[in-house]
């Protein structure tokens, strides 16, 4: 069975759907790195709200009875992503503007008082326990077989792989096109000449949260379709995970974040699927460390120089 | 107002629809980050998950963020008199509300309490605290001329408080082991004290452990329990697997542990601050999970139980009886109490944290040391000067590790029991928060820290569920305040003209 190329398209579909979540979360990471320079630990947690006000809003809008699937989605998807990008633009306001010009370890630190802040906020009012949904969107279309072993894609990996796909070239437009992507670009490069010409430097972080949020949100939504099942500690491993792509890939690059969570989501699903289901955490750990070791810019990342 | 306005700032007059129009935004934002996780909770239904409301919690979060923001409003605009008015007022009917139950007795206090906002009285409580904050700032500002210092001002401020502390270190230290020494004897050190007071220390001990990594060398390491785990582990599993005893087995749990330090550091060190941050924590949670995996090693999820008690030095068992051998008790010719365990393991993990903290400061006059410290200050800089950064680093990190694994080893052997579970990330960050909160690199610091992290919640066992919350928020609030950490001073270790002369100036 392990051997036939139907588990292995399996696997694959499994890896693109994972890879895609957390991709998305990687590019919060790597743009606020990009930006500001700093590790944001919490961002796993915006990840967790995230999945938490989609199924919330999935709860009340079954309760007001909006059946029709594709509406009840595109609400979930507005309202989570608004509410959540909200968290990520307080965040950024409260604990990491007044840090700015700190020492490094000060901000990495409030921001993982933060982390831990945040998941014992949702532990406390949600409770500790799992919160189960029942699917919502079922199905899926059959795309190969191989001696009676079935490789289906659900429509549910349909979606996520769409709307990742959507979602990137909204975004790649709005980095490359816009005026706000070339001050976040400006800013990137150097934030006090980016002053000095006019651009509107705590502006522009602010949004960098606020759109970091809402792919975290959307990453966040899709976590509970997928699983079907959340509770308030998931954004932990999750966010390490995506941190590991998004250094995978070259901290501070768009691209590179996507890829490394496709590359991150892969080698899990295979791990999974070839090796042991246990030990797939401690694979994604290892890729960190090796790629940090043997390239610690990451595959598309620019080189890093030093200056004394 | 007349003294602020005596000394010349300058009061611009209130615009009120700005003012409004602020508060507003504000409470519209904690509308918006509070409708959804606030307003609603999930609730676990047989077969799902069902929905309650809780608008009304909304509603009072929405309106004391606006009162709120327009307190610091009239505080940055050099008002306070209103706020000196109103806030006592509200702390003082917050209070009745709170204690409505012993005021009016309980049929009344039960109908008052119907008005309290939120059911949790220590949400409530944390309210109270902010208008008590509020309305000690406002009075501050009605009698001095500016009502909140710059960064740098409230910088040297602390900075004095923390030299007045290390001064005071050189008397409160000695004054505080006299009393960890007397507790025991003390008539009211019962079980329950003895355990707090075991607990703290073995958290002073991690937490000193964890400053040589952290605040000598400047290693953020986040996952410092990854080796209190390898120390637990080696030590448990050589104790139950080859009947090792206690004193044997602890320099060799510390060996691993230090190994096991070096191992990991060895490809990682090179890192830059926050990457390093990040890998130590992902071997942390690695070795989390190979400890929850590896079911034929460390048995899993179910951990090593029956882990030996430590004996008196080799020489008597703290049981009732001994079959072969002899008892703590009939050797000291003493009546039998169960007490005399938890004594000795007090004065054990005394002594522990003590050898730690006497290795430390001595180190620190080493080469070695100042090495340490030096790389934290300025890594390219001591490159140039000839020292190798990463042995230097390779070794606080294995220091720092050893000491978390003889750490480890007494934690094994007090609770008898040990699995994964007790090693997870937040720990790390439990250890961290003491050696942050104690600011970096302050022995004393940490001391006082793992009292207030770790002791005050132990007697507060209600507020367990708020405590880590609480725990977040004053890491993060402790950073915002004072980035250094809270009793950081960095008193030069070597001085050119000895500690009281200062050097001439010449102009």
């Amino acid at each position: 069975m392990q051997n036939s190329f139907a588990y292995f398209l399996d696997q694959l579909i499994n890896g693109l759907t994972l890879g895609s979540i957390y991709g998305l979360i990687a590019i919060g990471y790597t743009m606020v790195y990009g930006i500001i320079g700093m590790i944001n630990f919490a961002h796993g947690e915006i990840f967790m709200i995230g999945a938490f006000v989609s199924i919330i809003t999935f709860l009340l809008l079954g309760m007001a009875g909006v059946t029709w699937v594709p509406l009840a989605l595109i609400i979930v998807l507005v309202v989570a992503m608004t509410l959540t990008a909200i968290y990520g633009w307080t965040l950024e306001r409260v604990a990491y503007r007044p840090l700015r010009r700190s020492p490094r370890l000060a901000a990495l630190i409030t921001a993982i008082g933060m982390s831990i802040f945040l998941q014992n906020y949702v532990q406390l009012l949600q409770s500790a326990r799992n919160k189960p949904m029942q699917p919502v969107v079922s199905g899926g279309v059959q795309v190969f077989e191989q001696q009676g072993y079935v490789v289906s894609l659900s429509f549910m990996q349909m979606i996520i792989i769409v709307l990742t796909v959507l979602l990137m070239i909204i975004f790649t437009t709005v980095i490359v096109r816009t005026t706000l992507g070339r001050a976040q670009r400006a800013c990137e490069q150097d934030r006090d000449m980016a002053a000095l010409i006019g651009v509107n430097v705590d502006r522009t972080i602010s949004l960098t949260f606020v759109m970091g949020a809402a792919l975290a949100s959307v990453a966040g939504l899709m976590f509970l379709l997928y699983y079907g099942v959340i509770d308030f500690y998931i954004g932990f491993l999750a966010g390490i995970k995506a941190f590991t792509a998004a250094v995978l890939g070259g901290i501070g690059s768009l691209p590179g974040a996507m890829l490394g969570g496709i590359l991150i989501g892969l080698i899990e699903a295979f791990w999974s699927g070839y090796f042991t289901v246990e030990y797939k955490d401690v694979a994604a750990f290892s890729i960190l460390v090796l790629v940090l070791i043997f390239r610690p810019t990451g595959l598309l990342g620019k080189p890093d120089i030093e200056k004394v | 107002m007349a003294v602020s306005a005596a000394e010349g700032i300058d009061i611009r007059p209130l615009n009120l629809a700005a003012m409004v129009r602020e508060a507003s935004i504000t409470a519209l934002v904690v509308f918006a980050l509070a409708i959804g996780l606030v307003g609603f909770e999930t609730l676990d239904v047989p077969g799902g998950v069902a929905i309650r409301t809780r608008f009304a919690d909304v509603a009072v979060v929405m309106a004391l963020a606006f009162v709120g923001r327009i307190a610091l409003i009239l505080l940055r605009e050099h008002r306070p008199r209103p706020v000196l008015i109103v806030a006592p007022i509200l702390t003082a009917i917050m209070l009745v509300l709170l204690l409505s139950e012993t005021i009016f007795g309980s049929e009344s206090g039960a109908a008052l309490k119907r008005f309290m906002p939120f059911h949790d009285p220590v949400v409530l409580w944390g309210v109270v605290a902010v208008t008590v904050i509020l309305a000690v700032r406002a009075a501050y500002a009605q009698t001095h001329v500016s009502s909140s210092l710059t960064l740098e001002e409230r910088d040297a401020r602390m900075d004095r408080i923390g030299a007045g502390v290390q001064r005071a270190a050189r008397l409160l230290g000695p004054l505080l082991l006299g009393a960890a020494i007397v507790l025991p004897f003390m008539p009211f050190a019962d079980r329950r004290v003895l355990d707090i007071g075991v607990l703290v220390l073995m958290y002073v001990m991690l937490g000193w452990g964890l400053n040589i990594v952290v605040g000598l060398a400047g290693l953020l390491d986040l996952g410092y329990v990854a080796f209190y785990a390898v120390g637990a582990y080696s030590f448990a599993l050589l104790a139950t697997q080859f009947d090792v005893s206690f004193w044997v087995a602890l320099p060799f749990a510390g060996l691993m542990a230090g190994t096991a330090g070096v191992l990991l550091g060895f490809p990682v060190l090179r890192l830059r601050g926050d990457y390093l941050a990040i890998v130590t924590l992902g071997f942390g949670e690695m070795i989390r999970v190979i400890l929850l995996n590896w079911y034929s090693f460390t048995g899993g999820p179910d951990g090593v139980s029956g882990i030996p008690r430590p004996s008196f030095f080799g020489l008597a068992e703290f049981s009732r009886s001994v079959p072969d051998g002899t008892a703590f008790h009939e050797m000291f010719g003493l009546e039998y109490a169960s007490i005399h365990r938890i004594i000795f393991l007090f004065y054990l993990i005394l002594a522990m944290a003590l050898v730690v903290n006497v290795f430390t400061m001595r180190i620190r006059k080493l080469p070695i040391g100042r090495a340490w410290e030096a790389l934290r200050e300025d890594e390219t800089a001591c490159r140039s000067l000839g020292i190798n950064p990463r042995n230097t680093k390779l070794t606080a990190f294995g220091i720092g590790a050893m000491f978390a694994g003889f750490a480890g080893s007494f934690f094994a052997t007090r609770q008898g029991f040990i699995s994964p579970e007790s090693f997870t990330f937040i720990e790390s960050a439990v250890i961290l928060a003491i050696v942050v909160l104690g600011g970096f690199g302050s022995q004393i610091g940490v001391v006082i820290a793992a009292v207030v992290l770790i002791g005050l919640p132990e007697f507060f066992r209600d507020l367990q569920q708020y405590r880590m919350l609480a725990f977040g928020m004053a890491m993060v609030l402790i950073m915002l305040w004072r980035p250094a950490g809270l009793l950081a001073h960095r008193e030069p270790t070597l001085r050119l003209f000895g500690r009281d002369k200062k050097p001439e100036t010449n102009s």
